[in-house]
């Protein structure tokens, strides 16, 4: 949910209207959780769930052996995924992969292994929808101090290595 | 200013714009987040209130009708089984007291079987306990809902509480654009609260008394009624100034949308509005004639106003996230709109959905509608057959 709600406050600073909710599975840590975020020009009155994303953000390849994560992604998608070795199946045709090794990343900058704003580099460079400066604009209100700078350090980071071409 | 946050935070914002003197409540899911923050502001020194802790929400119901009963502008919030059910015997006790109360209820399933997701069960139980209701469609309409219950609750001719409620989840954790007023811009709109009378050890008076069986019980509900009923134009003038102060009028106690030559006509509370506003856009852009008639005020009952607003419809389908069990209609809302176009040859039929977080999509709105052509209603929508 914080990557939901980094990604709508980076959107609406990019100056578009946005949108983000989750959907707990049950309420423990660990347990597989879905986000939503929409944007739009005008302001969003749509409430149910995404079934037909245009973009999926996966924090943990290793959900996709249990959770059809990639249900409903348009053909011309793109699918975001944290993974270590890329070694998972089941992404559809038309839809553009994008892998990335965020959780190592994350150890690496932030010295844990949360993946919300390297992934959110990542999606900013992926898609194009949210501006870096944005992104660092919505890090800086959320955290403060050098664990901003820290986070604002993962997530450009992310977008580079996305910029280059995946790893 | 414009901001994006989260529905809970927006109403904690709101909450502390209203600058209550005491705030008493028991941290429920999904209301947990407004108290939290509400607390974090007490113990940061950014509102001034007295925040009592409490074992349970019956405690911190009573907390709070000691603190109105001695003067105070008091606010709480809560949910479900149990928050909202375990205050229930305090919440008619706070009606019929007359204490301006406003408390936020995160909307939620009642047990059993448990659920902690959305529906509208809990507030529309306690429709009938003397508080009004206002439901809000999106986090600004139910953050500006705040400013204008205070207002209508703290009128010497209303002088009853109320409910501001908005879905569970579905608005309390959704993070969208709000535009959260200044503490200059609310002062000006909600003057400080000016008890009617209050307990005071220098000038004593009681509260909430023994009425003997035959002699004042009657006039008492019956005054606790026509209070009610009052409310409802102080809340329109509330909302009314309110748009005049910051643009956004809340003067209607239902808001019409598309409703011009509609062929049928949805009802509906809450944030489930925006999803039917966008399945009648596309309904209209197929040819289909459908419109929206949201309510935002629940109690007092608008009959008048709904009866306008659905004049000449045909068809009339209400969404019901509650179910009233036992009961013909099933919903809770259908029979008193029904009851509010009787006499002009319009159907009327509940549609029970959305109930512990069932996700409500636009073609469901658009099945509702045909099933509402074809006269068939009065039912649950979207019950899972193969688990029957």
């Amino acid at each position: 949910m914080t990557a939901a709600e980094l990604i709508a406050t980076a959107a609406f600073k990019s100056g578009v209207y946005s949108q983000a909710f989750p959907a707990f599975g049950v309420e423990r840590r660990g347990a597989p959780v879905q986000a939503f975020v929409r944007f739009s020009d005008e302001k969003v009155r749509l409430r149910s769930q995404i079934y037909e994303p245009d973009y999926i953000v996966v924090q943990d390849s290793s959900l996709i052996a249990d959770v059809d994560v990639f249900s409903g992604l348009k053909a011309g998608g793109i699918a975001l995924v944290n993974t270590e070795n890329g070694n998972f199946e089941g992404v559809p045709e038309g839809v553009k992969l994008i892998t990335i090794d965020a959780t190592s990343l994350a150890l690496e900058i932030l010295g844990l292994p949360i993946t919300n704003t390297t992934l959110m580099g990542a999606f900013a460079a992926a898609t194009g929808e949210i501006e870096l400066e944005s992104l660092e604009e919505a890090l800086r209100e959320r955290f403060s101090g050098s664990l901003a700078e820290k986070n604002i350090a993962a997530a450009r980071r992310a977008y580079e290595l996305v910029k280059e071409g995946g790893q | 200013m414009m901001q994006i946050m989260e529905g809970s935070h927006a109403v904690a914002e709101a909450a502390k714009l209203c600058r209550p003197e005491v705030v008493s409540a028991y941290p429920i899911t999904p209301q947990t987040h407004i108290v939290e923050r509400l607390a974090e502001m007490v113990a940061d020194g950014e509102l001034d209130a007295e925040y009592l802790c409490v074992e349970s929400e019956l405690s911190a119901l009573s907390v709070c009708l000691g603190s109105s009963a001695a003067g105070s502008r008091v606010y709480s919030a809560t949910s479900s089984q149990g928050g909202l059910m375990l205050m229930a015997e305090v919440v008619f006790n706070v009606a019929g007291m007359r204490q301006p109360i406003v408390m936020s209820i995160a909307n939620r399933a009642l047990g059993a079987p448990l659920s902690i997701w959305n529906d509208q069960q809990d507030s529309i139980s306690l429709r009938d306990a003397g508080w009004f209701h206002l439901y809000g469609e999106d986090v600004q309409e139910m953050t500006d809902q705040h400013f204008i219950a205070y207002k209508a609750a703290e009128q010497h001719d209303v002088l009853l509480p109320g409910f501001v409620c908005f879905d569970g989840f579905i608005l309390s954790h959704t993070y969208e654009p709000v535009d959260i007023p200044t503490q200059e811009e609310i002062d000006a709109f909600l003057p400080p609260y000016v008890p009617y009378n209050k307990l005071d050890a220098k000038a004593p008076i009681s509260m909430g008394m023994y009425a003997p069986p035959p002699d004042y019980y009657m006039e008492f509900r019956h005054e606790t009624d026509q209070a009610l009923q009052r409310a409802g134009a102080a809340i329109s003038a509330a909302g009314k100034e309110f748009g005049e102060m910051f643009g956004r009028d809340y003067s209607g106690h239902t808001e019409s949308y598309r409703m011009d030559d509609a062929d049928v006509a949805f009802v509906a509370l809450g944030s489930l509005c925006g999803t039917v506003k966008d399945a009648i856009d596309e309904m209209r852009a197929d040819g289909i004639k459908a419109g929206l008639v949201k309510i935002r005020t629940f109690r007092p009952f608008p009959a008048t106003e709904i009866a306008r607003a659905l004049a000449g419809v045909p068809k009339v389908a209400v969404l019901e996230k509650n179910i009233s069990l036992g009961s013909a209609m099933k919903g809770a809302v259908g029979p008193e709109v029904k009851d509010a176009v009787t006499g002009t040859g319009i159907d009327v039929y509940s549609y029970v959905l959305g109930l512990g977080g069932r996700d409500i999509r636009k073609k469901d709105i658009r099945a509702i509608a045909a099933l509402a052509e074809k006269g068939v209603g009065n039912t649950f929508y979207g019950l899972r057959t193969e688990v029957l």
